[in-house]
């Protein structure tokens, strides 16, 4: 394969340039336009029907009282919301016990999610024998799925009979630690088995940002008798800039729509503790039904995903334009 | 590299190949160990006696039947992998290569929602699949997903990328549109294809929330959601449970194996569209 875009830009900003008349592209062909939709169109069907027409049909839905089962369904206006923000309704609790699960769970994943491939990622990067044979090994969790994930792990952390407790037990450490029924032990089981899990998809794309880094800025930076240290301060950190928010903000959303660590796993418990938001979700809407409500959360959170997906942006930006690189 | 930093690294490598390894190896012992043993403090590394009781309890159940599910799985990661390649590749031909109006806003449409959270879409796409009498079948879990924005992005990138002469002589051979993309294109783009179609069939595979909410039939579940009421079906049973587990990794991981490339190729490029 072709050596990886990292920055896709040029290449497109070319093609599109020349498309707008450039000399050596040909004259625009008769029935283009026809058969560009009949290419389109299958396409087009799919992300109608279960992109664009649920993301309307989302918020019509939060705007009513909404039983898939019932033929009824009432328009309720921003009741649903309102509901969501009063700390009266029935709604109000498990609400935002269930984003705050997601919060503590997307703050404390997230930079371990960041730091840790990076580091596996800078140890990846130099030329030694198994390399890739390593590499597949720590990406191999990721093929494996959240049910297999968790189920295997479930059993693994559990209190009396799990090989984990088993094992600190037998180096002296507490052996009797409720990883699936307490916390903040639950935080560390379902932060630590995400990390075990997709560590190794971040630390290929971190690998891949590495490899695009030129050597000769690394040699510039021995020259100049920068340390180890100052020419990853330096040369690595800012090269990677591109690479390293675009994992920061995946993995913001992959944390904050975690379902199945804690479906499997924990079920929320101890109470509903670690229930998080997608959780409480899918169980008010499509377990019991209060679709509207389901919808009317499903927004609020998107929304507070949105605005954190802007500020991590605005972040990466700012420091982009401070740093000389 | 000094001696002391090489010893440092492979040291570091063996540790983490140690954290990664052990526990995978530790659930396919357990699955091959009696129910009493399976559950044994502190654990043992070697089954005795060696058991298939697991396996053949968990291949013959009616409410969990773990080879049924199987099937299904790879019928709807396969199918879904199909549409995903062949829907993607047509439109993004389209985006690649042809001109015509309202190809910037059809683009850009496609390309914002690459950053839209599925969340959004649960709710309201469950009652589309409602009301088609989708629900509690596989077409649920093949077709709603299958509009994947990743792909057509992905694809566009590769066809852009491609050398424009191959096309324009095959023009002037007398060749139309369709057959250049079929006949051009496509072969010149199998491995971007391949890369795709494995992706997809792995998100497919490993789907968690939408089948264990869409399907309800013990017969119809995929192995991912079948497991979790396997898990509710025999709580305590942990050599079910590890046997179970390990028929739903086998297949990814032997598709891993022989495409290891492929997978953590398109990874790694997907990180490259930032």
């Amino acid at each position: 394969m072709a050596a990886p875009v990292t920055n896709p830009a040029p290449a497109t900003a070319a093609a599109e340039t020349v498309g707008a008349g450039g000399p050596d592209r040909p004259a625009r062909r008769r029935g283009d336009g026809i058969v560009a939709w009949l290419f389109l169109a299958p396409y087009l069907v799919l992300f109608g029907a279960f992109v664009l027409a649920p993301i309307v049909l989302g918020i019509w839905i939060s705007l009513h009282s909404w039983d898939f089962t019932l033929p009824g369904k009432p328009f309720v206006g921003l009741d649903n919301y309102a509901d969501l923000f009063d700390p009266d309704s029935v709604s109000f609790d498990p609400f935002w016990n269930s984003m705050q699960a997601t919060g503590i769970f997307t703050l404390f994943s997230v930079p371990l999610l960041i730091v840790v491939p990076l580091a596996v990622a800078m140890v990846m990067n130099q030329k030694f024998r198994g390399r890739n044979v390593f590499r597949a090994i720590y990406f191999a969790p990721y093929v494996l799925g959240v049910a297999v994930v968790g189920v295997m792990w479930r059993f693994l952390l559990d209190r009396n009979i799990g090989a984990v407790n088993s094992y600190l037990g037998a180096i002296g450490l507490p052996g009797d630690t409720a990883w699936l029924s307490s916390v903040p032990a639950a935080w560390v089981a379902l932060v630590g088995v995400t990390v075990w899990w997709t560590l190794g998809f971040n630390a290929v794309i971190y690998i891949a940002g590495l490899q695009d880094i030129p050597r000769e800025l690394y040699e510039a930076a021995e020259i100049d008798g920068a340390s180890r240290w100052s020419s990853f301060r330096h040369v690595t950190l800012p090269g990677l800039r591109p690479v390293t928010m675009f994992v920061t903000l995946v993995t913001i959303i992959a944390s904050a729509n975690m379902f199945g660590q804690a479906f499997i796993m924990t079920n929320g418990a101890p109470a509903r503790e670690t229930q998080t938001a997608i959780f409480y979700i899918a169980e008010t809407g499509l377990q019991n039904f209060q679709m509207g409500q389901a919808a009317a959360a499903s927004w609020i959170l998107t929304l507070a995903l949105m605005l954190l997906s802007v500020v991590v942006f605005a972040v990466f930006r700012a420091r982009g334009e401070v740093e000389p690189s | 590299m000094t001696g002391l930093g090489r010893v440092l690294r492979y040291t570091v490598l063996v540790v983490l190949t140690l954290l990664f390894i052990s526990p995978l190896l530790f659930v396919l012992v357990t699955s091959f160990k009696t129910p009493g043993e399976a559950v044994q403090t502190p654990p043992t590394w070697s089954p005795d006696p060696f058991s298939l009781q697991a396996y053949e309890r968990i291949f013959g159940a009616t409410d969990t039947p773990v080879f049924r599910w199987f099937l299904n799985s790879m019928i709807a990661a396969t199918a879904n992998a199909a549409l995903v390649v062949v829907t993607a590749a047509l439109a993004a031909y389209a985006l690649a290569r042809l001109e015509f109006r309202g190809k910037k806003i059809v683009f850009a449409l496609i390309v914002s929602t690459l950053f839209v959270p599925p969340v959004i879409l649960v709710i309201p796409n469950y009652e589309i699949v409602g009301r088609l009498y989708w629900l509690d079948t596989l077409v649920a879990i093949i077709v709603p997903t299958a509009a994947s924005a990743f792909g057509v992005f992905f694809l566009r990138q590769f066809f852009i990328g491609l050398p424009r002469e191959l096309e324009e002589s095959a023009f002037l051979d007398g060749a139309n549109r369709w057959q250049v993309f079929t006949r051009v294109v496509l072969p010149l783009s199998k491995p971007a294809l391949a890369t795709l179609a494995l992706l997809s069939f792995l998100t497919n595979w490993n789907d968690f929330l939408w089948p264990v909410y869409v399907l309800f039939s013990p017969e119809n579940q995929t192995l991912q959601a079948g497991l979790s009421t396997l898990q509710s079906a025999n709580a305590v049973r942990y050599d079910l449970l590890m046997a179970g587990a390990v028929v739903a990794s086998v297949p990814v991981l032997l598709l891993y194996l022989v495409a290891q490339r492929f997978v953590i190729e398109g990874v790694s490029r997907s990180g490259l569209k930032g």
